[in-house]
């Protein structure tokens, strides 16, 4: 019997963004399969193309892990290269999953995915337990601030569905999370393969209370995810018709990053540090009251006042670090190493400046988070907290308290490529 | 409505002029490569939201194949008048005349891989440095990897093994001269975003997607529309159905659903209950298992 489809209900629906950790074997891609197949997120066509697949290479059943392998190099040596986006919708909440491969390049994979999440899956092999690579994942998605960990205990189907295995996986990450910073850490006994408490709750462990891994992605909390304090508007593009009908229009389009921008509102131009007013926030045809995050406007003010991309509206009593001199964590992403010294073109925000590293203060061990201040070399895939030196003044927060004007990214000068990512953690 | 959210939608949309307001700051001569399609004509309504007051700041682009529906065309011509769009039209036709490409022929014959031609050609002679497109990571198991920016080199060529790392929503595009970028906004949207997108903006939308009659025939189980230019197998017979079109593009490689949802919200409701992709239904999509891949690193769309 078909539902009818409700638009009303669909209008209303919360996005979620999640990520996937996972290493060989452990699962990801059949739960994630499982996800889509159980949402009924599976065409038939896709699912013939699985079928055929799964024949072509000998398989007896049908391998939900290959609705997610993409590119023919990744068909061919069965592997996972890069980060994948996979959707599906329940009538609760769309969701993105970004897909991120656990063995190639695992980090800068990870980091990449994590880095617009709300909320990151980690699965653990109930016949491991906590392993080293749990550790990696969990100070990933934790330094990336993700704020929510869905600990997935998987393969419960392996060592009998035993209440005893899940809770002493469960007191072991406890422990270890202490050292991390996660606020909202979730735990479910599932088995992907067989679908126990992934969408439907088990009836193999009726020991557990909890709900479901697809009832936790629906109900968790992500309303006070979205930074509502700190006011930001990053100057992205200035909108200058000079047409007939409107002469003298002068908007400052943007993305809201931070707090909330009303009407009215007496705001402060940075770097100028210029006072004005609000007079009017713009979104197509409509004159609205009020803008807050990830919200994409246009604003105009009161003054005239020299303004283009880079620049900053916040408010008087509330002001981000203006500094040359930052300290930030960053992830290599690059197959030739740091260069202690170098220089890089750096994105923040809307602003393009150049910057010098001027030092590599430690590097941490993602398998277990020891500090190293010896070894100065950041290669591929390697976390370290350097200090570097702008061209001009950014104008940041700490990574912690506001994800986008936080973050940066660094390029090299010769290749164009992206490098390195940061997040900031102070800036003087 | 909680205070201080966003539905999905209003997020997505956010996302997608978030990201046309980063191709005019940071190109120098972008276009928007446009069909005539339902995609490229959300693309249209963003770039208008993104920019106004101020029309839309760089051209709309049109790789004519040759082999369009009229009513695409019309529609094309319609919009870029109400909207005072400027429309460059790079034709598949001309870059056969000029022996730049070679017509393929038999019963399968299609301009689709033709189309990649043109486009880069188009896009050397106006020194486009961007292109905007309508790709979807949820249509096709190549695009699911692919960047916002995405980076295409002298060859115009996409080198998936080899993509530059995209984090948060800062978009490196930086290039060498020769070098340019294909631009996706609305990667994060599905098939499902983009009609609810259509119904509540209610946007206008060319005929072809609601139901009408039109002569038809059946290749490998996938309705074909008739044109005097296609050659049909010995099997295959015209005849009049009801139907439209799921996706828009190339006459030769479209394939029409049998519906007769003659309103935004039937057709909602028809996709809602339909097991099949819609790129299932694409003829050009058939060829190989990584046909998409295949066309997407020689610069196709």
């Amino acid at each position: 019997m078909e539902e009818k489809f409700s638009s009303k209900g669909y209008l209303n629906m919360e996005l979620l963004r999640f990520t996937t950790a996972g290493s060989v074997d452990d699962g990801k891609s059949t739960l994630i399969g499982r996800l889509l197949y159980d949402s009924k997120s599976i065409f038939e066509d896709q699912l013939e193309a699985v079928k055929r697949a799964s024949i072509r290479r000998g398989n007896e059943r049908v391998d939900l892990a290959l609705l997610t392998d993409g590119l023919r190099a990744e068909r061919e040596q069965g592997i996972t290269i890069d980060v994948a986006y996979r959707y599906f919708a329940t009538p609760k909440r769309k969701f993105i999953i970004a897909d991120t491969p656990g063995h190639v390049q695992y980090t800068r994979n990870m980091v990449t995915g994590a880095s617009t999440a709300n909320a990151a899956i980690i699965l653990i092999d109930a016949r491991n337990g906590v392993t080293e690579q749990t550790c990696r994942h969990s100070y990933i998605a934790s330094l990336l601030e993700i704020k929510h960990l869905i600990i997935c205990i998987n393969k419960m189907d392996l060592v009998e569905f035993s209440q005893e295995v899940y809770e002493r996986i469960k007191n072991e990450f406890i422990v270890f999370s202490r050292k991390l910073d996660a606020r909202d850490i979730h735990f479910v006994p599932i088995s992907a393969l067989l679908g126990d408490n992934v969408v439907e709750p088990s009836s193999n462990m009726g020991w557990y209370r909890g709900g479901t891994l697809m009832h936790i992605l629906e109900t968790i909390d992500i309303m006070s995810d979205c930074n509502l304090d700190d006011p930001r508007f990053p100057v992205q593009y200035v909108i200058r018709p000079q047409s007939a009908d409107y002469p003298d229009y002068r908007g400052y389009a943007g993305r809201i990053d931070g707090g909330v921008f009303r009407k009215g509102d007496e705001i402060v131009v940075m770097p100028q540090q210029k006072s004005t007013v609000i007079e009017s926030i713009d979104f197509f045809h409509q004159s609205l009251e009020q803008a807050f995050p990830p919200m994409s406007v246009t604003i105009r003010i009161k003054d005239d006042i020299d303004i283009s991309r880079g620049d900053m509206f916040v408010k008087k009593d509330n002001m981000p670090s203006v500094t040359r001199d930052i300290t930030a964590m960053v992830c290599w992403m690059s197959d030739r190493p740091l260069q202690l010294n170098g220089k890089y073109a750096l994105k923040h925000t809307t602003k393009d400046v150049r910057c010098v590293i001027r030092d590599v203060l430690y590097k941490v061990n993602v398998n277990n988070l020891h500090q190293n201040k010896e070894d100065r070399n950041v290669t591929l895939n390697e976390i370290a907290c350097v200090s570097l030196r702008t061209t001009q003044p950014l104008l940041t927060d700490p990574y912690k308290r506001n994800r986008k004007t936080g973050s940066l990214i660094l390029i090299d000068e010769g290749t164009n490529n992206t490098v390195g990512v940061g997040m900031v953690i102070s800036s003087q | 409505m909680k205070k201080y959210h966003l539905n999905h939608l209003r997020e997505l949309e956010s996302e997608s002029i978030y990201v046309m307001r980063e191709v005019a700051a940071q190109f120098e001569r972008p276009c928007l490569l446009f069909s005539g399609g339902k995609d490229s004509i959300v693309l249209v309504h963003l770039a208008r939201k993104a920019f106004h007051p101020s029309l839309i700041p760089f051209p709309l682009l049109h790789i004519d194949t040759g082999h369009n529906f009229q009513e695409a065309l019309d529609f094309r011509d319609g919009l870029v008048k109400k909207i005072g769009a400027r429309l460059v039209v790079g034709s598949v036709q001309e870059s056969i005349d000029k022996g730049r490409v070679v017509e393929e022929t038999g019963y399968s014959a299609s301009r689709n891989v033709l189309q990649t031609t043109t486009l880069l050609d188009t896009i050397a002679e106006f020194k486009f440095d961007a292109a905007i497109g309508g790709g979807r990571r949820d249509e096709e198991k190549a695009r699911a990897k692919e960047r916002f920016f995405s980076h295409r080199d002298e060859f115009g060529q996409w080198d998936p093994k080899n993509q530059r790392p995209e984090l948060w929503n800062i978009f490196n595009g930086k290039k060498h001269i020769g070098e340019h970028f294909r631009v996706f906004p609305i990667s994060n949207w599905t098939e499902m975003d983009i009609w609810q997108y259509i119904y509540m903006e209610n946007i206008e939308l060319p005929s072809l997607y609601y139901t009408h009659t039109r002569e038809v025939f059946n290749r490998d189980g996938v309705w074909l529309a008739y044109a005097p230019f296609m050659k049909l197998k010995p099997n295959e017979k015209v005849e009049m159905k009801t139907v439209r079109c799921r996706t828009v593009g190339d006459i030769t490689c479209t394939g029409l659903s049998l519906s007769t949802a003659n309103s935004l919200e039937e057709i909602i409701q028809e996709i809602a209950a339909t097991r099949v992709t819609e790129r299932g239904s694409r003829y050009d999509d058939l060829r190989s298992e990584a046909a998409m891949e295949d066309r997407k690193r020689e610069g196709y769309f």
